[in-house]
């Protein structure tokens, strides 16, 4: 069957790729875009491993088709620092020690920033539910939870 | 005199289920020679690469050169992996 | 080696890890993110059965399949002798591995292997797999581990010879094991109080987030390139080369960032297989294993059975404990029973202990490692009754602990005696800690547990390449699962005396560094680390010589202080010290490269013990536990990072819940698994926890230069049964097997509730 051909932007630079009806934008960005920073954990929507914003709205993108992102806006962990600045949340991740292995924090950086944009102030429960779709295995989620609420600190502070 | 201790699966197999008893030797080397000469066959399956070696507390992964006191006390044990 | 404590620069503090960057930017190659090109791509045909005969294998329709390169079944693989040796994680048997990783004559469990194909893209190797047509002679199959010791059970391997285990007929227990101290019946006799349970846990997934991985790449010549996460590397390269027949010197493997393990990533599933292919093909193969085939096909831990006798004063003082312990080893032999038994009640000094374990074939995936591999399991019934016997006693559970705990000189009964250990201090400060106080409320309860692990050293390798400028290169040989290299490279600028962002700590392949054991129970930062202030030392050495033949001196009248090489005493002469870089930027006109290295069998691993609190609230009406406050006590010999020492505690302390609370195997009646993805195997999520406190004790251990006890292993031993004993505290009801979930508290409950009422 003949590939779907999609336009659109990827952190903000316009791309076109093929895509078969199948793929799902998780396997065009890795094997297609060479963008491999989105991970695959289960395929199934379960781990939030692949989390990337689909026109301002959070999702795995193992559960989005290739095709459906014509004329999208696509935004994934390799857009999230500008340029050489990493983003706060970024930072924070790496003076909190919130990760270790490393393999959900694309993710769970990915949902974070996502959370921060639309509540700037949230409280605990408010995090561990946001987050609830992106598992951790490694660090029981303790300084995940701490660096998101401290990096919104800091940017309600920096905001004044 | 080092004071040596088996676990009893391997007392039962080697020693007729004596698992702590004392034997003269300044190495683990030399220890397992006396072991196998006292009770054929365990000396080899000490060395097997099965066991650990505890001296004095510390555990050996593959104690072979190890020099002992003449007080020390050596238990033998299952090698120990981890996750 | 002595660990008085000095001011340290950078040990103990909390620098960001050198990987950091690169894995919050999605730069980090894993697994999955390495391609070659030209690579083509590999998938796996698995067992629907839990237990068959393999009649026949056609792969004809298969192969003819335009696209498809190869098809490989187990008649591609040499078969190997059946004897243990050591490798890897212990004790391997390359018959058992090269069954594990592909099916002969039977398939064990559902999911095993039973051929593979590789073709020019996954779908195409997919509809490959369905054109693959295999005759099974489906066999009665076994999933329980104490139905699977029954006399009639169906028998996994008739031709299997027990290890300490007498018997003429087909078992399917693989070994037996016993250790003992003292005489139990003097000590039941010299009891007050004696109490027996049976208590049972199910098996549980390791559950990293990113499955296994592979890339291998075959040329004509033979050299084999290997790409992928694993907790060993060198260990890849040994496994493959046996089941393949290749010499060590044909491997290279290069461990790619590994997202999780836990242990799990101690064995092969998919390098062998993808390394044959490539072989057959000419072209570099990739496998990724789906979700689905990580839980039905790779390493759970054993689930197990076991019971518990112990007898006390009324004192409080333990006179014995006896213990059986029944695990499941999954298709092939390697329950880890003994660490199971050893650790049981080793935080204790208790003069009559006898403790027995079974390794137990079932039909499920052969067992791999998991964090303190068995101590869990064994632990969660030990401390369960040691709390029933403290309510007995009407004694406070910490102070019953206290009262009985090992310390430097109790002889353990898995044999040795301890030498310095922190056990009371966990104690102490647990019963000392603001939450061990906090009142609860309806429906709430507080639960306490300890846990034990030996840690280990094991084989390292590290080299320090001091660079022309004054920085400096760590290399080491072990994968870095959870931030060893930011400590790793501490210890190093430590010793250079130099700023630790001017030390770059990489992890060699296995051709660019000295053998290492695998990463793995706690040894890391431990024994390479070790390596790695040896190496540093080395290098310190050759820069004071290189200052010597500058100031034409003896080497000896050259001392390292703070970076910079100074002469030992105003005898020696007076010079102006001279830095680490002025010393590199001479070295060519003074010798040479300055390159350190260490290569070592390192010894002395500190044992490690933890006190955990936990509170729970228990909703009667549905059965939900929720966690509301955890505090893990541990001694950690000394934090290096003491960051990612609290990120071991943590990590480790939600695993143990989520294994006491919901995570489990479920298999329907045809011994099929059912709950293959994370919607079904739950493992915790971040709206089910609370904080976990991680309270560290430094006890620090004197065989590591700064005191470094492994950290890893031990978080995980206690939560089981302080989730329990916390479940108890709340409900009056003593949950005897996990995992404590809703349907099977409610349940408890339930029968409870009628119970009292009908008294």
């Amino acid at each position: 069957m003949a590939k779907h051909h999609i336009t659109a932007t990827l952190n903000g630079e316009p791309v076109e790729f093929l895509c078969s009806t199948r793929q799902t934008l998780l396997d065009v960005l890795r094997d297609e875009l060479n963008m491999t920073g989105s991970k695959e954990g289960c395929a199934s929507g379960d781990c939030g491993a692949c989390s990337v914003m689909v026109d301002d709205r959070l999702v795995c993108s193992c559960l989005v088709l290739g095709a459906e992102c014509d004329n999208k806006k696509i935004e994934s962990i390799e857009g999230m620092a500008d340029g050489e600045k990493l983003h706060p949340l970024q930072t924070k991740f790496l003076e909190e020690a919130a990760l270790q292995c490393g393999i959900c924090t694309p993710g769970v950086l990915v949902a974070a920033k996502a959370l921060l944009e639309r509540n700037n102030n949230p409280t605990e429960t408010e995090v561990r539910y946001w987050l609830a779709g992106n598992l951790c295995r490694c660090t029981g989620y303790d300084k995940i939870v701490r660096a998101v609420m401290n990096t919104a600190a800091d940017m309600r502070e920096n905001a004044k | 005199m080092a004071r040596i201790i088996l676990t009893d699966s391997l007392s039962k197999r080697f020693t007729g289920g004596d698992n702590d008893f004392e034997i003269v030797a300044s190495s683990v080397r030399s220890l397992i020679r006396e072991l196998d000469s006292l009770y054929p066959g365990l000396g080899a399956q000490v060395n097997d690469g099965t066991l650990s070696v505890a001296i004095d507390g510390d555990i050996y992964q593959d104690a072979f050169l190890e020099e002992l006191n003449p007080d020390s006390e050596v238990a033998f044990l299952p090698k120990i992996g981890g996750g | 080696m002595s660990s008085e404590r000095r001011e340290y620069k950078w040990v103990g503090t909390r620098q960001i890890r050198p990987d950091g960057h690169d894995k919050v930017t999605g730069r980090a190659k894993f697994g999955s993110d390495f391609s070659l090109s030209g690579m083509i791509h590999g998938r796996v045909l698995r067992s629907p059965h839990a237990h068959a005969l393999i009649k026949s294998i056609d792969t004809s329709k298969a192969e003819a399949l335009p696209g498809v390169k190869a098809v490989i079944t187990s008649k591609d693989f040499k078969d190997q002798p059946s004897e243990l040796k050591p490798a890897g994680e212990g004790m391997v048997n390359y018959r058992d591995m090269t069954r594990n990783v592909m099916a002969r004559e039977k398939v064990l469990y559902d999911g095993h292997a039973v051929a593979a194909v590789a073709a020019t893209t996954v779908e195409i190797a997919e509809s490959a797999l369905k054109l693959i047509d295999v005759k099974y002679e489906v066999l009665p199959h076994v999933i329980d581990v104490d139905e699977a010791m029954k006399d009639g059970s169906p028998i996994l391997d008739d031709k299997m010879i027990p290890i300490g285990y007498d018997t003429k007929n087909p078992t399917n227990i693989a070994k037996h094991v016993e250790f003992s101290l003292g005489d139990t019946d003097e000590g039941f006799a010299a009891a007050d109080v004696v109490i027996e349970r049976t208590y049972k846990t199910e098996s549980v997934h390791q559950g990293y987030i990113e499955p296994h991985a592979v890339v291998a790449s075959v040329s004509e010549d033979g050299q084999a390139q290997i790409w992928c996460c694993t907790q060993g590397q060198f260990m890849v390269r040994t496994f493959v080369g046996q089941l393949l027949g290749m010499p060590t010197s044909s491997i290279r493997v290069t461990p790619s960032e590994i997202g999780g393990g836990f242990g799990g990533k101690t064995v092969v599933y998919l390098e062998p297989l993808a390394t044959l292919l490539s072989s057959k093909v000419g072209k570099p193969v990739k496998m990724i294993m789906t979700r689905e085939e990580v839980f039905r096909a790779s390493g759970p831990t054993s689930g197990g059975s076991m019971d518990f006798k112990i007898g006390a004063t009324n004192e409080g003082k333990i006179t014995a404990v006896t213990g059986t312990v029944r695990l499941l080893a999954g298709a092939f032999p390697g329950a880890p029973v003994a660490p199971a038994c050893m650790c049981a009640v080793a935080p204790y000094d208790i003069p009559n202990v006898h403790i027995q374990g079974y390794d137990v074939l079932v039909n499920r995936p052969k067992v791999a490692a998991y964090r303190a591999p068995g101590a869990p399991i064994s632990a969660f019934g030990a401390e369960s009754i040691v709390d029933e016997l403290a309510k007995e006693l009407g004694m406070d559970p910490l102070k019953l602990r206290k009262l009985n705990a090992a310390k430097k000189g109790t002889k353990a009964a898995y044999g040795p005696t301890f030498r310095d250990i922190g056990y009371e201090e966990t104690i102490d400060l647990a019963m000392d800690h603001d939450h061990y106080k906090a009142p609860l409320g309806p429906n709430q309860g507080r639960g306490v547990a300890s846990g034990f692990w030996f840690n280990i050293g094991g084989e390292s390798s590290a080299t320090v390449n001091i660079n022309e400028d004054g920085t400096a290169v760590v290399i080491s040989g072990n994968p870095d699962i959870g931030g060893s290299r930011a400590s790793l490279a501490m210890m190093a600028a430590e010793e250079l005396g130099i700023e630790y962002s001017d030390v770059r700590p990489i992890i060699g392949d296995t051709a660019a560094i000295g053998y290492n054991f695998l990463t793995g129970g706690s040894r890391v930062t431990f024994a390479t680390g070790l390596a790695v202030v040896e190496a540093a030392k080395d290098a310190v050495r050759q820069l004071c010589e290189r200052a010597a033949k500058i100031w034409e001196v003896d080497a000896d009248g050259v001392v390292w202080d703070d970076g910079h090489a100074k002469p030992a005493s105003s005898n020696v002469g007076e010079f102006e010290p001279l830095s680490l870089a002025a010393l590199a930027a001479q070295a060519a006109k003074t010798g040479g490269p300055i390159c350190g290295h260490n290569a070592q069998n390192v010894q002395g691993a500190g044992p490690g013990f933890a006190t955990h609190i936990c509170d729970v609230e228990v909703d009667p009406e549905t059965g939900n536990v929720s966690v509301l406050r955890y505090t893990a006590v541990q001694d950690v010999g000394r934090a290096i990072h003491p960051s990612y020492v609290e990120g071991q505690i943590q990590g480790g302390a939600v695993q143990g819940i989520g294994w006491a609370l919901n995570e489990e195997y479920i298999y329907s009646s045809n011994g099929t698994l059912e709950n293959t993805g994370f919607l079904d195997y739950r493992i915790p999520v971040a709206s089910d926890m609370p904080m976990i406190e991680a309270v560290m004790v430094e006890c620090p251990n004197d065989r590591h230069p700064y005191g470094v006890r492994g950290v890893g292993e031990v978080p995980l031993v206690p939560p089981l049964a302080a989730v329990a004993n916390a479940v108890e505290n709340a409900t009056g009801v003593r949950m005897e097997a996990l995992p404590i979930s809703p349907p099977r508290l409610l349940a408890a409950l339930d029968s409870s509730n009628i119970k009292q009422a009908a008294e």
